[in-house]
């Protein structure tokens, strides 16, 4: 029986005003529900997905990947994708996310890197950049380092503070050690070293240890992708939505897809429009509105609730609802060890490294900067079909005999990055195509801007470089190509101080609705190194605080 | 369990791949192991080409880990929309069997050498290709062609989860070919290169133990 069946759990009317409706239950959505909720609010949470319990997850890799499980699927919600706004975007499946109470946070690699300071002040560090709207945050790393600290013990991260040397401050060590280090964690370690660079120790939101009634880790190897069924990685679902539902003023609807913001003839937002499972149609009322779907769909979300008094969707007198997106840049290189790695135990990543956080643009030739990780990721069946080098057979006798030879000697460098905002980038809604629900489609304009591609050959030469240095007996790089697929949605209802050229102030609060919300990937200015959810989980600690002392103030009422 | 099967399994490889052969030219479909969308004569066919993908050798191939159930279930659930695919896939087969080797009627009643001949002229996209890194679906896309999806499923069928209930992976064979145990749960050392790691040490400290070795 699943846990939203429960007798005990709190229940409201939809025609009850609650104080607030939440838009999904994912790393944002889920931290909002327990803060508020414990706080004293009454909180409705309306989730697309189901609610899938820990005891449901499973190995079972058709599941996860081919009939998408956890997640969006693209023949009940297919997409549309183009290069740029000139062009007619054809059907392709553009983005996955969690799609089910937990959201992304299910199913993530859990690498919890903080944002280092540069992330939010890098136009004013480093000037203009041609071709991209970048502009600096309206909060600094200071503004966020205790919300940062907040996540880390609250929501259960592991990590060894003062590893790395490119660290920004902390008050606080980690609740944790980390995890225990994988071959390919060693192997990067020692080649990283001869190269004079910092390896450290992974931040993980994976418990090393057991904490707050959950497991720690037990390293079963369906990490990336999968859900965690002993609770240890630090999901929205094990860490945030128990509490929420154990302060009894927090109801998890699950099965609700909310397609429109309902306002009043004065512009305010009075609830969320929503399809339950039998695609009835129901209107759940509230105060005030939190919009938490993630970068794609909180935009779509907006653009759908076009009306009279706004033409052009809602809390978009910027223009800006949907643009500016921000995938991150990405490389991976993969190597072949001599004796047995074993990575596929275990969790994704053990080392990781900062030295290529702040690049000189001027030695470099491009603007950006990343990070390196060490790690396997990639499940038996997924291995079979991308897992081995270029020109490998693909099926028969040798086929087999080095699928079982480097099946368990195979490691990856994965290279994160930077992508500058670029205005054209967007979700947009398609003219033509619907989802089952007769909803138009999320449509997905992307080309990356060419530092950003630029940076991603380069952390792939320094990934080849480290990998020489492994004594790997062979290693190769995946081609580089444009973007036209995303997981890390972010930038599309920027934060800023200007109406003009933001959606949302440094409150969340929407510049043109004063009782509606929106915090998740979306919020973002800058894409940071390429690992958003640490950062969307501390900005959801820090709104929340910002929405107590609004509705303290009385401010949500007015 | 199943760790304890697939062990045995690959210890006693040679016994298996003998009794399986034995099974096999018996000829008949296994009353037991009934069928839910390949008639017993298809199944036959999916059979032999899966065991061309891969091959029963010195370890099992996609014969003993039922890949042929796996594409069985596969085709009332999850690639459904693949019946099509291979109730005219299959014929062709023949077709093409027929067009190289005259004398052959039977896909799988040929030799093994003319077998992979018939689906090496069939491999269109051949090995040349980059692998890429499957983000999902890797099995929606490559549908178009018959050889490309009957890959796609063997490989599926040989290494999903075999405590799932897809019919693959049968006594988690193809999991013990490629080395990945069946625990859920493992402790460090996980291999060969994080035995014996001293744990994490600052660059100044870890080049000061170096020295003093």
């Amino acid at each position: 029986m699943s846990r939203a069946a429960r007798p005990d759990q709190t229940k409201y009317k939809t025609s009850e005003v609650v104080d607030f409706v939440v838009v999904g239950s994912g790393a944002a959505g889920g931290i909002l529900a327990k803060e508020l909720s414990t706080n004293g609010f009454s909180v409705v949470v309306l989730e697309q997905g189901p609610y899938i319990h820990e005891s449901e997850f499973s190995h079972d890799e058709i599941k996860i990947l081919q009939e998408d499980f956890l997640t969006n699927h693209p023949k009940l919600q297919p997409n549309t994708f183009r290069k740029t706004p000139k062009e007619k975007a054809k059907p392709q499946r553009a983005l996955v996310y969690g799609r089910a109470v937990g959201g992304t946070s299910n199913h993530f690699t859990a690498n919890f890197w903080r944002f280092h300071e540069i992330d939010f002040i890098e136009r004013s560090k480093i000037g203009a950049v041609a071709g991209s709207t970048l502009v600096d945050w309206p909060i600094t790393y200071a503004d966020l380092e205790p919300y940062y600290t907040k996540v880390e013990w609250e929501v259960g991260v592991s990590g060894l503070a003062g590893a790395s040397p490119f660290d920004p401050p902390r008050s606080k060590p980690y609740p944790m050690p980390p995890l225990p280090v994988k071959g390919s964690g060693v192997v990067f370690e020692r080649a990283a070293r001869k190269l004079g660079w910092n390896p450290f120790p992974a931040p993980m939101a994976i418990l090393s240890q057991p904490r707050a009634g959950r497991s720690a880790c037990v390293n079963c190897g369906f990490c990336l992708g999968f859900g965690c069924e002993v609770k240890a990685k630090s999901s929205s679902l094990a860490s945030m939505i128990p509490l929420a539902e154990k302060s009894g003023k927090c109801e998890i609807r699950p099965n609700s897809y909310v397609h429109k913001i309902e306002v009043d003839e004065r512009g305010r937002a009075t609830g969320a429009l929503y399809f339950d499972e039998k695609k009835n149609v129901h209107l759940q009322r509230a105060k005030a509105v939190i919009v938490s779907a993630n970068g794609a769909e909180t935009p779509r979300l907006l653009l759908l609730s076009a009306s009279g008094k706004y033409p052009d969707g809602l809390a978009n007198s910027s223009g800006l609802v949907g643009k500016n997106l921000m995938f991150n840049t990405s490389a991976i290189s993969v190597a072949v060890m001599e004796e047995p790695l074993n990575d596929y135990k275990g969790f994704a990543v053990s080392r990781v490294l900062h030295d290529f956080y702040e690049l000189d643009a001027n030695q470099v030739g491009f603007c950006g900067g990343g990070g390196l990780d060490a790690r396997f990721d990639i499940t038996p069946i997924g291995f079979a079909f991308g897992g081995l080098p270029p020109g490998s057979p693909r099926w028969g006798k040798d086929f087999k005999a080095l699928l079982a030879h480097n099946f368990t000697r195979s490691f990856e460098i994965f290279g994160h990055g930077t992508s500058l905002p670029v205005e054209d980038n967007s979700f947009s809604i398609d003219p033509d195509v619907k989802d089952a629900w007769g909803l138009p489609a999320l449509r997905l304009t992307y080309k990356d801007h060419p530092d950003d591609l630029k940076l991603a050959h380069w952390l792939a030469d320094r990934s080849s470089e480290l990998l020489e240095a492994t004594g790997a007996k062979q290693h190769w790089t995946f081609p580089i190509d444009e973007q036209q697929f995303g997981v890390h949605l972010l930038g599309t209802c920027r934060m800023g101080k200007d109406p003009k050229t933001s959606v949302i102030n440094a409150d969340h609060q929407t510049h043109d609705v004063n009782n509606l919300f929106l915090c998740d990937g979306g919020s973002f200015v800058t894409s940071g190194r390429g690992q958003p959810t640490m950062t969307i989980m501390a900005l959801a600690f820090r709104a929340a605080d910002r929405l107590r002392d609004l509705a303290k103030r009385g401010e949500l009422n007015a | 369990m199943a760790a304890a099967g697939a062990t045995w399994a690959t210890a006693n490889w040679p016994a298996v791949v003998a009794a399986a052969e034995h099974a096999h030219k018996a000829a008949a479909w296994p009353e037991s192991q009934k069928l839910e969308f390949l008639t017993p004569a298809e199944a036959k066919e999916v059979e032999a080409i899966s065991a061309c993908i891969i091959p029963s050798d010195g370890t099992p191939g996609a014969r003993e880990a039922g890949v042929v159930y796996f594409i069985d279930r596969a085709l009332v659930t999850f690639s459904a929309d693949e019946q099509k695919t291979y109730r005219e896939g299959l014929p062709e087969i023949q077709k093409r069997l027929q067009h190289l080797f005259p004398t052959e009627t039977v896909f799988s009643a040929a030799a093994p050498e003319k077998q992979v001949a018939v689906l090496e002229s069939l491999d269109e996209a051949g090995s040349k290709n980059p692998p890429r890194r499957p983000r999902a679906n890797f099995i929606a896309g490559t549908a178009a062609q018959f050889f490309e999806t009957i890959r796609a499923h063997t490989l599926a069928g040989f290494l999903i989860d075999p405590e799932s209930d897809r019919r693959g992976n049968s006594g988690g064979v193809g999991w013990a070919v490629i080395g990945h145990l069946p625990e859920h749960g493992f402790q460090p050392p996980f291999g060969y290169y994080d035995k014996g790691y001293a744990g994490w040490q600052p660059a100044s400290a870890a080049k000061e133990s170096a020295k003093n070795d």
